[in-house]
Formats: structure tokens, C-alpha cells, sequence
């Protein structure tokens, strides 16, 4: 799509005599800071504001409501703040990897969006491998976290940094078995071809489409928390216990890229979550406009990674974090061995039916649905006994 | 209690040579609830050593006794333990009651009871919130600041001050309770009720949170006797001993309620979890004395006679309180001039703080923060 736009102005002499590869560079890298600025930097921002409201809301408090109207520009208040702030490097760090570490924890995960899907043709390049250079681009945070975790030359940064490093190594494994699942059954790792083999309802999903990627996706789900370094795996900056973990000797802007970083990166794992297992930005056709359906496909696909986002801040908000026997014993004695049961369950599955099952697809969402329905119950039945007085305006 | 834990132990002939390292965990650290130092020895996430370094909090309160009077000390009191001044007010007025033979009038004591046992809620709920809070979860914590928050009113609108409180005099109270008193707080501990239980869908049953603390340092009866373990870290290990059942002051003769202690239910006797499971079972009998006070107080005067010019005969005179971290001992001699010639508190945090060496080899990293929060360590209580 942009390769046309390009042929196009080209055509009409736009970029004058500068020759063609040149002008598709330009247009790239404009694109590129288009995506970056328009919604990368925008998302792990917005995200800290929501965060922060749904957090006031689950913790009887107000939230920030003083930044614009309800305080939706609180983000970036906080944002220049931090940009103005004094870049303080230790006297006794290594200055030159205490500066590189916050950008390679930006490249990691700008670079990672990439190949995330939002609609049918928006997506910046429908890799070949597109999950796989997904999870790969991911994991070179822990890079720059080990960096940070290093150069700073304290040791509560370096223990951050080691656990890091510890965790994230290990649940790559679980994460990758359980992707590999899908890719079981796809046969091609492009995210839209992924996508494209699933419909816009649920039954379609390869959440359900046989009980191991059903218990595939809880597994991909657990391991994706503890790689973006999620409560209740957050040990890496664990507060109470490392200060601040390996951001602990950063300020100002560099503090800021850490964490524009954690937080896109939940927006990452819902992204990785709705395209293996959720449909993508599958959606009923109601429009034969090509752009229609792509605004459809992309409201689809944002609204469901937003939901895992928000999940996420829940689950943050809730839960008390492991300690580092229990985060291994997790993930090696009981995710790993889960999700090779899976991954043979899986292309059992595949062998004996190779256009899916319908009865046990249908069975899966029904019980899907129970699950979230038993859920939703739970929490009304725990309202009403607690006697909580529920209101949406947070001022009431 | 040396800081000789910083040279290096090199752990050599075993071809494999590992280092220890050596950690300095505060003065100024997230959960060390105040200025607590520890240096600790850890060999990757494992403890080998945590010395507590005492120390960085002492305001000599107890010297400033000798140069402001009886009366004058009163406010002072209230720093000895700000999380639970009450009881530091009421430990200083009954050891100069006891030092100048002053008789309480009963609706006095019952003031004092009724503040002190809304002031023990305040600070076992703010005890079990930071607990959380340390290990990890946020809510609970805001939660249970919440109800706190409310016991600051009520303590406000009994005194006048939300954190040192400065109620109490030699001989009573400084005032009675404010009209409508009973009512608003009953009917703040008729929702306290279903909070706690809400508390306890999140928090006790927390399969994460139990996982944090069961097993987790536990320690036994006879090595908390040992280390003189006081309060709630000491029923937690089974030991059911309660200054207010056992030496009996004030009014608490006439009330009835239990002594709470540790029954192992989530790992072994005195674990984190047992501290944790105390205090919250010591609100619930808290709020049994506020009812029973409620129904028993009497009408009289709040405040005995005293002299403006308190001179106590010469002597010396000890008593004990059991505060929020449990019994708080005071010791005052008099000279027989209007300033008292010496003053001594001991108190609960600072035997906690002293049983940490004892039990930190071997924990991990983690658990060091879940153990201080659970002995409800309070900084400034530790040296006064």
C-alpha cells in the first residue's frame, strides 16, 4: 500500500530528480515516524493514564482528574515533567552503557510493532515470520535491562537486572511452545495469515479450537505477563524489595523511556494474545467500503488488546507478587510441561482433524462463556455482600 | 552488633570460588517502614546474614523528660511510637499516677481504654496494609488505609489531632468524649465488619499471599520467650500471653475478651502468616472491648485533682502497657523535684528487630521485607 502511495507521487514528480530508492526511504521512515509518534508513544502514555484511573476507581480513590478534562493529559504533564528533569548519571557507572540501555529497551519494543496486525491492510510489514520476529524483537528488552541492570553500578539495579534476565529467559520457553501451538495448526507464522485463517466470532477463534489451545492460551497468557515483567511477576523492579529494580540509578528522560517501554509493552501482549487466539481484527462484514472495513477491523483489534490491558492493570492492582523460587518453580515445573502436552495434544489434533472439529469448538465457546459468565457472577455476588455502593462518576 | 559484616568472605577449596555480597539495605529504602538499616551477607537471592543497624531515629526523648516536667512530657510520649501514640500517653500517665499516687477516675480510664483500642485498630490495620503492600499488592493496602482513616476522624474529633494525639493527662483525659460519640463509632465498627471480611476474600485467602508467608521465618515459642518478644509476634507463636489479661490495669479487669494466638493454619506456628492472622483477629476482639466499654461507662469526672506543679515523692515506679506491638514497659524515677530524674521505655519493636539476625539465614531476599512487615517493626519505636 505505501509502495503504491510512493509509485504515485513519484508519478506526479513530487520528489523531483531524487531517484526512487531514495524516495522510498523517505517515505519509510516517514511512515515509520508517523506509526512511532502518532500511536506507539501515544499508547504506552495513554495506557499510564488509565492505569492509574482504573487503579483509583478499584482503590476507592479519585485518581488524577486536574490535566484536562477527567485529567486525560495527565500523561503528558507527567511526560515533560520527566523530560525536564536533570539526567543524573552515578559517578561510578559506565556512562556509555548507562546511555545506550534505555535505547535499546526502546528498540526492542518499538520495532516490535512492526508486524502486530490492526487491520487487513494496516500493518507496517506482513513479515514472513512475523510472530516469530514479534516475540524475538521482545525479548531484546531483556538486553537493555541487563545493560541498565549493569551500568549502573549498584546492586540493587545489578540483582534487578540478573532477575530479569532469569525470568525472562525462562518463560520465553512456555511462551514460544504455546505460540508454536497456533502455528501448528496456521502453518505459516505471517500474523496476517494467522489472522486470516480465524473468523469474527468465537467459535472461529483459535482459543477454542481444540482444548489444548484453550489451555494454550491461559499458559501464553501467564508466560507474556512474566516476560513484560508484570505483577505478579514484576521482581525485576520489584519496590518493596530492589527500590527500583534496574531503573533505580535513572532519572529524567532515560527513567521516562524505561517506562514508555513497560507499559506499550502490555499493549504488546494483548496485541500477540488477540492475534494468535482472539480473531485478530476479524469482524462481521457489514460494509463493502474497503476503508470502512478496515476502520472496523481496527476499532476490533484495539478495543480487544486494550481489554487484556486492562486486565492486566487488574490483575496488577489485585494479586501480591511471587518470590523468585516460586516464579521458577512455576515456570519450569508446572508451564513447561503444560505446554509440551500441548504441543503434542495439539498436533495429534491437527493430524486426525485437519479442518478443525467442529462439535469440540462449539463445546470449547460454550464453556468459554460459562467460565466468564461464573466469573461476572462471582464479582456481582461479592458486591452484593459487600454492601459496596458501585458508581461509575468517581467524583460521586 | 558490629558493622564488621563488610569485609569480603571469599568461600574458598571447593575449585568453585563464590563471593558473598554485601548489601546495605536502607537507611532509605521503600519498606523498611521508617529508617531501619540492615547490612545484609546474601549469596545471590539466598541470606546468609541480616545485622540490624539501630539507631538512625533516636531523639533522646526519654533524656527530654528530665528538662520539661511530668505534664510537659506528655506530647513527647506521643513520637515514642506515632503509629500508636495512645498507649504511650497512657503508659506515662499511669507510671506518674503510680510515682504520686493519683486515683484515676473511672470514666477517665474508660477514655483511655475506649481511645487506646481504636487507636490499637488504626495501627494493626495500618500493620497488615503495609504488610501487603510489601509483598506485592497495592489494593489491600488502600483498603485498610481506608479504615484507618476513618478511625482518624473519630480519634480527631476526640482530641484534636489525627497522629500524636496528646489526649491523655496525669489523671485522666483531657476531655470527654464529644456528644454522639458512641453512636459514630459504633457505627463505624458495624462496617468495619463486612470490610474485614472483604479483606479477607482478598487478602487471607490469596493463594499467592499465603504462598509469600506460610513457613516463612517462623518462630517458635520458646526462642520468641527468648528473645523477649512482646504482643501480637509473640501469641503469634503460640504463646498466650496479653498484658491486659495477664497484668491487668486500667479497666480491663471488667472486660471480657480473648487472647488471640498463632495456630499454624497456614504452615507452622509462628510463621509470617500466623503475625498476620493475630493482628486481624485482634481487631475483631478490639472492637468486643469498644462495644462492652460503650455499655459500661460510667458518668463523673475524666480528670483527677493534680497540682499544677506535679512533685512526686521520691522513689521510683514501673508499669506496663500492652500496646499496639505489644507490652510497652516505662520506668520513672523522681527525685522529688518537679522533673523526673530518669525516664525508660522499652518497647516491642526493638526486641523484634533484635530476633531478625537470629532468623535471617537461609530466607531469600523477598522474605527479609515480608518478616520485618510482619513483626510490625515501627522505626521510631525502636530508639526513641
Amino acid at each position: 500500500m505505501l509502495q503504491t502511495f510512493l509509485d504515485s507521487l513519484i508519478a506526479d514528480g513530487t520528489f523531483g530528480a531524487i531517484p526512487r530508492d531514495v524516495a522510498y526511504a523517505i517515505g519509510m521512515v516517514a511512515a515509520g515516524a508517523a506509526v512511532v509518534f502518532g500511536f506507539v508513544l501515544n499508547i504506552s502514555g495513554v495506557t499510564t493514564f488509565v492505569e492509574r484511573r482504573v487503579w483509583a476507581r478499584i482503590q476507592s480513590r479519585v485518581g488524577p482528574n486536574r490535566v484536562g478534562p477527567q485529567g486525560i493529559l495527565q500523561w503528558l504533564a507527567d511526560g515533560l515533567k520527566l523530560l525536564m528533569k536533570e539526567e543524573a548519571i552515578p559517578y561510578a557507572a559506565d556512562a556509555t552503557l548507562f546511555k545506550l540501555a534505555p535505547f535499546v529497551v526502546t528498540i526492542g519494543f518499538i520495532t516490535a510493532f512492526v508486524a502486530i496486525p490492526f487491520s487487513s491492510a494496516l500493518i507496517v510489514a506482513d513479515l514472513n515470520l512475523g510472530i516469530l520476529y514479534i516475540t524475538s524483537m521482545t525479548s531484546l528488552v531483556v538486553v537493555g535491562i541487563m545493560i541498565a541492570g549493569w551500568a549502573s553500578n549498584n546492586k540493587w539495579a545489578l540483582i534487578g537486572g540478573i532477575r530479569a534476565a532469569a525470568q525472562i529467559v525462562s518463560y520465553e520457553i512456555p511462551a514460544a511452545l504455546s505460540i508454536f501451538t497456533v502455528i501448528l495448526i496456521t502453518g505459516t507464522l505471517s500474523t496476517q495469515g494467522i489472522i486470516q485463517q480465524q473468523g469474527w466470532g468465537p467459535w472461529d477463534w483459535f482459543i477454542f479450537h481444540s482444548p489444548f489451545t484453550f489451555i494454550g492460551f491461559f499458559v501464553t497468557f501467564v508466560a507474556l505477563l512474566a516476560e513484560g515483567n508484570r505483577t505478579p511477576f514484576d521482581l525485576p523492579e520489584a519496590e518493596s524489595e530492589l527500590v527500583a529494580g534496574f531503573v533505580t540509578e535513572y532519572s529524567g528522560a532515560r527513567y521516562l523511556f524505561f517506562f514508555l517501554v513497560e507499559w506499550g509493552n502490555l499493549y504488546i501482549i494483548g496485541a500477540i494474545l488477540v492475534t494468535l487466539f482472539l480473531g485478530g481484527w476479524q469482524a462481521p462484514h457489514i460494509t463493502d467500503s474497503v476503508v470502512g472495513m478496515n476502520i472496523l477491523q481496527a476499532l476490533t483489534f484495539i478495543v480487544k488488546s486494550y481489554l487484556f490491558v486492562i486486565l492486566m492493570m487488574w490483575i496488577r492492582a489485585t494479586l501480591p507478587r511471587v518470590r523468585v523460587d516460586q516464579l521458577m518453580t512455576t515456570c519450569w515445573k508446572y508451564l513447561l510441561p503444560i505446554s509440551f502436552v500441548n504441543f503434542m495434544g495439539t498436533a495429534l489434533w491437527v493430524m486426525i482433524w485437519p479442518q478443525g472439529f467442529r462439535f469440540a469448538e462449539i463445546v470449547l465457546t460454550a464453556m468459554g462463556f460459562g467460565l466468564v459468565g461464573y466469573f461476572l457472577y462471582r464479582v456481582a455476588f461479592h458486591l452484593r455482600r459487600s454492601g459496596a455502593q458501585i458508581t461509575l462518576s468517581p467524583l460521586s | 552488633m558490629s558493622i564488621a559484616g563488610f569485609e569480603v568472605e571469599v568461600e574458598r577449596g571447593t575449585g568453585l570460588e563464590t563471593e558473598q555480597m554485601t548489601l546495605n539495605m536502607g537507611p532509605q529504602h521503600p519498606s523498611t517502614h521508617g529508617v531501619l538499616r540492615f547490612v545484609i551477607k546474601a549469596d545471590g537471592e539466598v541470606m546468609r546474614r541480616a545485622v540490624p543497624d539501630v539507631g538512625y531515629l533516636h531523639r533522646s526523648i526519654e533524656k527530654i523528660s528530665e528538662k520539661v516536667g511530668y505534664h510537659g512530657f506528655m506530647p513527647y510520649t506521643d513520637r515514642v511510637d506515632y503509629v500508636a501514640a495512645m498507649f504511650c500517653n497512657q503508659g506515662w500517665g499511669m507510671v506518674t499516677e503510680k510515682l504520686a499516687d493519683i486515683e484515676v477516675p473511672k470514666r477517665g480510664e474508660y477514655c483511655r481504654v475506649i481511645a487506646a483500642e481504636l487507636n490499637r485498630i488504626a495501627s494493626h490495620l495500618l500493620s497488615v496494609g503495609t504488610m501487603i503492600l510489601d509483598i506485592g499488592a497495592i489494593t489491600p493496602f488502600f483498603h485498610s488505609f481506608r479504615e484507618r482513616e476513618k478511625i482518624n476522624d473519630l480519634l480527631e474529633e476526640l482530641c484534636g489531632a489525627r497522629l500524636t494525639y496528646n489526649y491523655m493527662r496525669i489523671g485522666g483525659v483531657a476531655w470527654d468524649l464529644p456528644p454522639g460519640y458512641e453512636e459514630k463509632v459504633l457505627g463505624f465498627l458495624g462496617q468495619l465488619e463486612p470490610m474485614l471480611d472483604e479483606f479477607h476474600d482478598l487478602v487471607t485467602e490469596n493463594t499467592l499471599f499465603r504462598g509469600r508467608c506460610s513457613n516463612v521465618a517462623a518462630i517458635p515459642g520458646e526462642q520468641a520467650v527468648a528473645y523477649n518478644l512482646v504482643g501480637p509476634n509473640l501469641r503469634a507463636s503460640g504463646v498466650r500471653y496479653d498484658v491486659r489479661r495477664d497484668e491487668p490495669y486500667s479497666v480491663y479487669p471488667e472486660l471480657e475478651f480473648d487472647v488471640p494466638v498463632g495456630t499454624g493454619a497456614a504452615g507452622s506456628v509462628g510463621d509470617s502468616f500466623d503475625r498476620y492472622a493475630v493482628r486481624i483477629a485482634e481487631i475483631k476482639e478490639s472492637m468486643k472491648i469498644l462495644r462492652q466499654c460503650f455499655r459500661q461507662i460510667p458518668d463523673g469526672p475524666v480528670v483527677a485533682k493534680v497540682p499544677r506543679k506535679l512533685k512526686p515523692p521520691e522513689g521510683d515506679a514501673q508499669i506496663r502497657v500492652e500496646s499496639a506491638r505489644g507490652d510497652m514497659s516505662w520506668y520513672a524515677v523522681s527525685d522529688g523535684t518537679e522533673f523526673p530524674y530518669r525516664c525508660k521505655v522499652r518497647t516491642g519493636s526493638f526486641a523484634a528487630m533484635s530476633i531478625i539476625e537470629d532468623i535471617s539465614p537461609g530466607l531469600m531476599l523477598a522474605d527479609l521485607v515480608t518478616v520485618i512487615a510482619s513483626l510490625d517493626i515501627v522505626a521510631p519505636e525502636v530508639d526513641r
